[in-house]
This record gives structure tokens, sequence and C-alpha cells, in this order.
């Protein structure tokens, strides 16, 4: 690995800035009141960006597209999880169903 | 409180779902840690970074920025953006983290899954007991997971003919469902989406999930409307 030690520091500040951000949250909630479309705009905020983890995380790899087999597992894991299919389910459908489709001598 | 009073107070119904959400979260970190170290990490970092951080998007992100390549800065400021969420979460829980020593350690414990099952009670006690619960789990699974994977991914180096590479966005897409049954934020996480994979072919990585934040006053508009 490149420069290990710049790493494990960035790391090490990870985890340091993820905490206070954790600890944010009581500790503001006891001084001030986020007025209602603060909220709501934190919230949407964190799916967008999930979505867009989900998305570039599905179908690409490096600065092209990610092949067949990655985006099918995701895909058949995300029908199960709208059918409300439980957890386990999803993650072993999804992984699964990647792993078949390389199997496959296209 | 301890692992066995939070699994009394919850009942066994509960407390059930709860350990195999934490089962599928070790599942996931078996893929993270095969992911680092066929990335190449040492095993042993995967499995510090899941203790230290706790929280699995951040980290995929993290390993994912450098392991193309990235500055360790731009992936620690994209794992903090993504972590950002957390705000809200503290915000949304007062009940739940309450002063005291304890505090660190239930800080320490707030992540989506612990959250969503302390959202969904309603008595204070037994929000906390699923917080609790949900999220030592999680602090045990995740980087035992994480272990398991990064001694698997030393010995298999073609962890994706097992798949795992599919399974964290399947895992985030699910947790994220729920929240897009509401149509502002459907279409603003869509918009977000096609942004970050529009931009993906020519800035770095971690810069597109970025970038997608554009998209964020989209919910607002179609809640005003209507």
């Amino acid at each position: 690995m490149r420069h290990q030690l710049a790493v494990v520091a960035a790391m090490l500040a990870l985890a340091a800035g993820t905490f206070a951000v954790r600890l944010a949250g009581p500790i503001l909630r006891s001084r001030i009141s986020f007025p209602g479309r603060a909220e709501r705009l934190l919230e949407a905020g964190a799916i967008v960006l999930l979505a867009a983890l989900v998305a570039t995380t599905a179908l690409t790899a490096g600065h092209g597209l990610a092949g067949v087999a990655r985006p099918a597992g995701v895909a058949v894991g995300g029908v199960l999880a709208w059918r409300r299919a439980p957890f386990l389910v999803v993650v072993l459908a999804a992984a699964a169903t990647a792993a078949l489709i390389r199997l496959l001598p296209l | 409180m301890t692992m066995r009073s939070a699994w009394r107070t919850l009942g066994p119904g509960v407390s059930h779902g709860i350990a195999v959400m934490c089962c599928s979260v070790g599942i996931i970190g078996v893929s993270y840690g095969a992911i680092a170290v066929t990335s190449g990490f040492p095993v042993w970092f995967p499995v510090l970074t899941a203790l230290l951080v706790l929280a699995a998007s951040s980290e995929f992100l993290f390993i994912g920025i450098i392991a193309a390549g990235g500055s360790p800065l731009a992936a620690a400021a994209a794992g903090l953006l993504v972590n950002a969420r957390h705000l809200s979460y503290g915000l949304a829980l007062p009940e739940v983290i309450q002063p005291g020593w304890r505090r660190v350690a239930m800080t320490h414990l707030m992540n989506d899954e612990s959250v969503v099952l302390a959202l969904s009670e309603q008595e204070p006690a037994r929000k906390r007991a699923a917080y609790w619960l949900c999220g030592a789990g999680m602090l045990a699974c995740w980087p035992a997971g994480a272990l398991a994977g990064a001694l698997l991914g030393s010995a298999v180096h073609d962890t994706a003919a097992l798949g795992l590479d599919a399974m964290f966005p399947a895992v985030i897409l699910a947790l994220i469902l729920p929240a897009l049954r509401d149509r502002g934020t459907r279409h603003a996480a869509l918009a977000g989406a096609a942004i970050a994979l529009a931009s993906t072919a020519f800035l770095p990585p971690g810069l597109p999930e970025l970038l997608a934040l554009a998209a964020v006053p989209l919910s607002m508009r179609r809640a005003e409307a209507a």
C-alpha cells in the first residue's frame, strides 16, 4: 500500500470526525431547535448521497462501466428488498446472482 | 444495560430479528474485508477501521477511493461527508442517548440499523434496548466479518467470483428503499444517482457522490408542490 502512514492517519481522522458528528446531534438537540425544513434537507441529503453511492458502486468500476454481473446482482437484491424479503435473503441473492452470471461462458 | 436484559425487554421476536440483521452485516463485513485486502490493504486495516469508524458505507468509500489512486485526504473527507447523516440521527433520538459516561459508548453505536430500529419502537425503554442490542451486535459482527473476509481475500484472490462485490450496493439500496417511497425524496435520489453516474467518467473517486448533492433541492420543491 502506498504511503501507509498517511492512509492510517486519514482513517483515524475519519474515525474521530465520525464520532464528533455522532456526538453533535444529542448535544445540539439539548441547546437549539432545528427548523423542520432544515431537518428535511439533512435527511434528503443523506438519502441522495447513499443513492449516488449505490449507483456508482453498482454500475461503475474506475472511470468505466462495471459489466453485467454486479449490476444484475444488485438489481435482484433491489427487487427482493422492494418485495420486503428478509435482509439476509437480499444480500445472499445479490452475491449468488453475480457469482452465477460470472460462471456463464460469455 | 446488559445484552440479556435488552433481549428480555424486547422479547424474542424483535431480538431474533436484530440477531439476523447483525449476521447479515457480518456477511457484508466479509465482502468488505475481502475487497480491502484484494485492493492492497493489509489484513489488520479493514478490521481496525471497522472497530473505530463503524459505518459501512463510509468505509467502503474510503478504501475504494484509496484503491483507485485518490488521496488519503479526499478519502477521509468523502467518508466524513457520507457520515454527516449521523448528525440528523442524533437529533432524531434525544431519548436514547442520555447524559453520563455511557454516552460515549452509546454515541459510538449510532449507525443506520440501530437508529432505524430505535425509531420503530414507541416506549423509551424499548427504544434504548433496541438501539443498544443492535449497536452492540454490529460492533461485534462488523469487525469479525471484516477479519474473516480479509483472511478469505488473502487466500482466494478472485473474490469477485463469489459475487461479494454485489453485496454492498444491494444492502445500501435495501436500507434506503423505505425513504424512496416518498415522492420528493425519490426524485432527488434518482437525479443525484444520474449526476453521479454521468460525472464518474471524468471526476476523481469520491467527488461524483458529492456532486449528487446538487439534486437535494428537488426534494423540497416537490414537497411544497404536493
